[in-house]
């Protein structure tokens, strides 16, 4: 078991009281696989992403554990978490095109970097990763403005990937990328497992048809809580929680590329996260909701790796 | 590259024109006429003497001529270094009265300006940082650029000259030395330097310090900032890439207060009654020396214009992406 996490909630401070973006979710991550997050806007998959490396100045751990290969994560420690940032757990972050210095050349930001986590670069083998993503070695000499987007992007999924972590997280990487490009990163992500330099991934997007493309298994989740979580096909194919069946129901075929629809086809809107209803999250968009949603819907494991958060479910 | 400087020394080129004719217009088209103002100090009783005297003058100043040739002569004798006679100082040349009182303003404004510069970053980098020293570095940074030159100067030499003692307050050095390269006259003149000196080291310094903190501040939580910290990188790395990054903005920040600068130096200079330019251009008012004070401008002028020069080609080569775009796009 690479990753697992249990019961994690983080909470950011406002003035107006505390957002509960995670509010107690939990699965694991086996060793090799690539778990899909899908949900809409604000359900909390960047802060899932960021729980796991680096809580920013707002963010409160406000509970929950995260244990990766065995050792529980200093989650609220920020120097404790040093130690597994960047080896252990890396992050291909949602603002990619901006995550370069814009004045270094990105060799040497990379050379940077690498020294001062005590690291020497291999510069054959980082050729050959730029070379797996399908860029040429002079990006080395450019700065970042002279780069494409899609050429920023995949340049930092070699940076962050370059110390072999066991958990990569790629947040919405392919969202501002073209159809081809879309492509050509999940092949690269997908490369980047099946040679053994990223063990798991947790592949973040709102786009449930290319998620479906290249994850194992997918999770879905609704207002800072899980929703369902199962194997691709499962859930693809037998969704039980009342949301998943509208996202997949609002796909023409699964696997079919469809800009931008799939998750805003449903109406109305989640609530807000500063102070959430009790009971299920989902009620008020729920075509089967009924008195006994007013409460929480435990999550239930329904079949072997399927489980679901909802009291229709069962 | 080369084409990038090419543009930049034609824009330069057209301005220094510019500058130079309005320069011409000004005291010409100005009320008063200095020649009678020269002829009345002269006191000459008979009218066919002062009568000879204007035309004598007219003549020396050429204002005898048709305003166009009036204007190409000054051109042809400005490119000889020839800026005319004061009439202040009669008959010395604009151009030597200038060159004496350069060094002074050049001794004040150099240092004032770059330290002020150096430190004001360097405290504002610092203040990004720790807690205690922005509470300080902020109300008393906002307190320092709010204030006038002008008071700035009165309060210091009150303080420090008048009240203390520890500084004279007039002058660029004492009446009883000889100006010259002996250790007397440079102690001297370094006594005298120190009030003007540090009223505009420190109005210019608050102006610097909170813009390089509210800089820093910034860049630390940029997306690249944000990357490193995810990737483990010590502060340090972080701080050292958010203070290069920073510093961009404050050199452009210079070029664009120069001129603010310039006006801030003649002004101190007028109250300090320092020998500088500042100084002459108050006495060519006074006296309707045009001549001196046109050069005194132009002097300005070409300064500013140089200085600026100088700043484009440090922000060329600090920061890359002037570069990039100078090179269209891709290198
Ligand atoms: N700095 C913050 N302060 C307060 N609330 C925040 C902050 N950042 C995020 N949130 C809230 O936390 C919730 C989850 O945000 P998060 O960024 O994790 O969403 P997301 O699922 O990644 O959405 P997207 O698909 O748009 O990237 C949202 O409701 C958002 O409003
Ligand atoms: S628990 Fe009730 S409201 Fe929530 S999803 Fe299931 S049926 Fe709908
Ligand atoms: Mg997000």
């Amino acid at each position: 078991m690479t990753l697992t996490v249990n019961d994690l909630r983080v909470h950011y401070r406002t003035l107006r009281g505390e957002v509960r973006a995670l509010d107690g979710v939990g699965f694991d991550l086996a060793d090799g696989e690539i778990l899909g997050l899908a949900g809409e806007s604000g359900c909390g998959k960047t802060t899932l992403g960021k729980s796991l490396i680096r809580l920013d100045g707002r963010m409160r751990h406000a509970g929950g554990t995260v244990t990766l290969d065995g050792d529980e994560l200093p989650l609220s420690d920020d120097r404790a978490m040093n130690a597994y940032r960047f080896h252990k757990i890396s992050l291909v972050p949602q603002y990619s095109m901006s995550a370069l210095n814009p004045t270094r050349r990105i060799g040497r930001m990379i050379r940077e970097l690498l020294a001062s986590r005590g690291v020497s670069v291999d510069t054959g083998e980082l050729h050959r990763r730029l070379a797996l993503v399908g860029l040429d070695p002079d990006v080395l000499e450019r700065y970042p403005i002279e780069l494409s987007g899609g050429m920023k992007q995949r340049a930092v999924m070699v940076i962050s990937t370059l110390l072999d972590p066991s958990v990569l997280i790629a947040d919405e990487v392919t969202s501002a990328l073209d159809v081809s490009n879309q492509q050509a990163v999940v092949g690269a992500l997908r490369g980047l497992r099946d040679k053994g330099l990223v063990t798991s991934m947790i592949f973040v997007t709102h786009d449930l048809g290319l998620t479906s493309h290249i994850a194992d298994s997918i999770m879905v989740m609704y207002a800072g809580k899980l929703a369902e979580k199962a194997p691709t096909k499962v859930l693809t194919t037998e969704p039980r929680h009342p949301y998943t069946k509208m996202l997949i129901g609002s796909l023409p075929q699964v696997g079919a590329r469809y800009k931008d629809k799939p998750l805003s086809g449903i109406e109305g809107s989640p609530p807000s996260l500063l102070n959430p209803p009790a009971g299920c999250r989902f009620r008020d968009r729920c075509p089967l909701a009924d008195s006994r949603c007013a409460e929480e819907p435990p999550v239930v494991e329904v079949a072997p790796r399927h489980s679901v958060a909802c009291w229709k479910a069962a | 590259m080369r084409r990038y400087f090419a543009r930049k020394l034609l824009i330069y080129a057209l301005t220094f024109v510019a500058a130079v004719t309005v320069n011409w217009m000004i005291p010409r088209f100005m009320p008063g006429d200095p020649v009678a103002a020269m002829v009345a100090r002269a006191r000459v009783s008979q009218p066919e003497a002062a009568e000879a005297m204007r035309s004598y003058y007219n003549n020396l100043f050429g204002f005898d001529e048709p305003l166009w040739q009036q204007y190409l002569h000054f051109w042809g004798a400005l490119l000889q270094g020839d800026f005319g006679i004061s009439i202040f100082v009669f008959p010395t040349p604009v151009g030597d009265v200038l060159l004496d009182a350069l060094p002074y303003t050049l001794g004040l404004m150099i240092p004032s300006v770059l330290l002020s510069w150096f430190v004001g970053n360097w405290i504002g980098a610092l203040s990004a940082r720790r807690k205690v020293l922005d509470n300080t570095v902020l109300p008393v940074g906002y307190l320092l650029t709010a204030m006038p030159y002008m008071w700035i100067a009165v309060i210091l030499a009150w303080a420090f000259g008048a009240n203390a003692g520890w500084f004279p307050i007039s002058g660029g050095y004492s009446l009883d030395i000889t100006p010259g390269w002996s250790t007397a006259f440079v102690l001297d003149a370094l006594h005298h330097w120190v009030l003007p000196f540090l009223s505009l080291f420190l109005v210019a310094l608050g102006g610097w310090a909170i813009g390089m903190r509210n800089m820093i501040i910034y860049e630390l939580e940029s997306d690249y900032s944000s990357y490193l910290a995810a990737l483990g990188a010590p502060q340090r790395l972080i701080r050292r890439y958010a203070f290069r990054n920073a510093v961009l903005p404050q050199v452009t920040g210079l070029a664009l207060q120069l001129g603010v600068l310039v006006a801030g130096a003649l002004v101190t200079e007028i109250v300090f009654a320092y020998p500088g330019l500042g100084s002459l251009i108050l006495a060519s008012i006074q006296n309707q020396d045009f001549f001196l004070l046109q050069g005194a401008f132009l002097f300005i002028v070409i300064g500013v214009l140089i200085a600026n020069f100088l700043i484009d080609i440090v922000y060329v080569v600090v920061d890359p992406r002037t570069r990039t775009g100078m090179a269209g796009g891709t290198s």
